[in-house]
């Protein structure tokens, strides 16, 4: 076996047995790179000499007590890394090296895992298939003519191919987990507040959160628990205790509830994906549980609130990109305001561009109340769904997606069939709530996502449900062949 | 709704953005469909619902405010395109 495919708690066995060094691991996880990266294009940076050298560094220290100690991980190149170019893979910010590192970073550094490199994403995350990257589109390892999902497609994609032992995202409207379904790994969106988003670059910050990409669910546990907590230097994170998630890795779903919401299998979803979603619904049955039709009646009014909030929420974060304090500046302008629009106008793409439009729009004077208002109102009603079924049920089972992964090209020139591709994901953040995305079958040989969601704040039983399943199915250990 | 060019360039120009006459004629025509869609809403009565902004219920936070160490000046301009004797360097603003 190759070393990198190991999951953590695989290698962290090896590296606790001093069987490996972090060295090799780092080196095995770089060599892989070197043989699929021409094929998959999950990375922006490769940061070789530096991963290396911090590997040897935690060797000759020799202590690896923390689970992620010598660890090989892949950052969204929309979370900061000192030193460390972090783009958003806009050309806007193509020579951006931050100053400073996010949260998650620290923590993940002061685990002494080790960084390997920033992943590939739709630019600033807009977007459900990496093609809106400002450089180039990733592929998905298990059919390199289809999109890996997006935006965290390059985190997801690296880990499906090996590329690292595991990565995090972001997930503003499905952008972990639906990347995660398609490329058939584990993807976890925390509770928003649960885990800092200091040093993420905002792209809707009410909507925003940073989560593990893995390579299976005990995994997904161990890197909540070191990135989880509140953080001084964000305010909306929330202080509440963190429970050791890995507490939660238990073969249990006896007398569990869970509910089935009819709107995420009707029409839209694919044939499949609902086969998929309803025998895991009989697995989880067969396993003690108890599983429910239910109603979300506003799941489709969300996908729409969704697009004017988080575009609304993008026009105002990403005014800061003026060519003045970082980034790339445009040449040759008249004045200050001619800066602002050619430095705007030429480091944005166009899905950006798009978004930005639709939300200066949205909030520009007369239209306020008709659509801003209006679907911030739409989101208490989708809340609403959710809390009501909460009273009743532990978890919401659901598809990820409504399809698997879809052709590269296949949907970039209609804007409103790619933002279909995340009907499934959307509602779960207008409402906040933590939700994962594990493997549960293949249409067509493409992985397919099962989604469990859970209440605010709720990780443990979501992975209690995430982790039953996958020892009792063996859906995670199929790897694509590369 | 339909919007206009001339819509689409008052929005651009609050969002201090260019648009050539193709992207203006393609932003007019996917803004009108994705509004279109985001009418529906209108579907839903909403006179007594409140408005969520926001999830989780925070009010203002506050902290202590003790003196840190902030960035050494050099880090903050490091990614300054253009920069001088310590400053950013913007294109003059104030008329002759």
């Amino acid at each position: 076996m190759n070393l990198s495919e190991l999951t953590i708690h695989e290698a962290h066995e090896l590296l606790s047995k001093k069987e490996i060094s972090s060295e090799e691991l780092t080196k095995a996880v770089l060599d892989r790179i070197d043989k699929v990266e021409e094929d998959i294009k999950a990375f922006l940076t490769i940061d070789k000499e530096r991963a290396l050298e911090i590997s040897k560094k935690v060797d000759k220290e020799g202590d690896f007590s923390n689970p992620l100690a010598g660890i090989p991980v892949a950052i969204k190149d929309n979370i900061c890394t000192k030193d460390l170019k972090t783009t958003c893979a806009s050309k806007i910010l193509a020579n951006f090296v931050p100053p400073y590192d996010a949260t998650v970073c620290e923590k993940l550094k002061s685990e002494k895992a080790v960084i390997i490199g920033k992943t590939n994403m739709d630019e600033f995350a807009m977007g459900s298939s990496t093609e809106n990257s400002g450089f180039f589109a990733t592929r998905n390892p298990w059919d390199v003519d289809r999109v890996p999902g997006g935006s965290s497609g390059g985190s997801a994609a690296a880990v499906a191919a090996d590329e690292c032992i595991f990565a995090l995202g972001s997930d503003t409207g499905g952008s972990i987990r639906q990347p995660a379904s398609y490329c058939g790994v584990v993807g976890l969106k925390p509770t928003y507040g649960r885990v800092s988003r200091y040093g993420l670059v905002a792209y809707a910050s009410s909507l925003d959160q940073i989560g593990p990409i893995t390579k299976d669910v005990r995994d997904c546990a161990i890197v909540l628990n070191a990135i989880a907590g509140w953080d001084e230097k964000d305010s909306t994170s929330v202080n509440l205790p963190v429970p050791d998630f890995t507490k939660s890795l238990v073969e249990d779903v006896k007398g569990m509830k869970m509910g089935l919401p009819k709107e995420y299998l009707g029409e839209g979803i694919e044939p499949e994906v609902r086969e998929a979603v309803l025998s895991a619904a009989r697995v989880f049955e067969n396993l003690g549980a108890s599983v429910e039709e239910i109603s979300l009646p506003h799941t489709e009014y969300a996908l729409w609130a969704y697009y004017i909030i988080a575009p609304a929420e993008a026009s105002s974060n990403l005014a800061r990109y003026d060519g003045i304090r970082y980034g790339v500046r445009a040449k040759d302008s008249d004045d200050l305001i001619d800066l602002y629009k050619k430095t705007r106008s030429e480091g944005f793409g166009r899905e950006v561009k798009r978004r930005i439009m639709l939300g200066t729009y949205a909030l520009s004077s007369g239209y306020y109340d008709a659509y801003y208002l209006k679907a911030q109102k739409v989101r208490t009603l989708v809340k609403a769904d959710f809390d009501r079924a909460f009273e009743k049920y532990d978890v919401i089972i659901a598809p990820t997606a409504p399809t698997p992964a879809f052709r590269i090209g296949e949907k970039t020139g209609d804007p409103l069939k790619m933002y279909m591709s995340d009907v499934c994901t959307i509602p779960v953040n207008m409402a906040g709530l933590p939700a994962i995305s594990i493997p549960c079958g293949f249409s067509g040989g493409l992985p397919v996502g099962l989604q469990i969601i859970g209440k605010p704040f709720d990780e443990a039983t979501v992975i209690r449900a995430a982790y039953t399943f996958e020892q009792a199915t063996d859906f995670n250990t199929k790897k694509p062949a590369l | 709704m339909k919007i206009s060019i001339e819509t689409v360039e008052h929005v651009a120009n609050l969002a201090r953005l260019y648009l050539s006459e193709e992207e203006k004629a393609e932003m007019a025509q996917t803004l009108s469909s994705i509004l279109d869609y985001m009418d529906r809403l209108n579907e839903l009565d909403t006179t007594d619902v409140p408005p969520t902004a926001h999830i989780v219920p925070i009010k203002n936070v506050f902290r202590e405010d003790v003196v840190k160490e902030s960035l050494p000046r050099e880090e903050v301009l490091k990614n300054a395109p253009e920069k001088e004797r310590g400053f950013f360097k913007v294109p003059r603003i104030i008329e002759d």
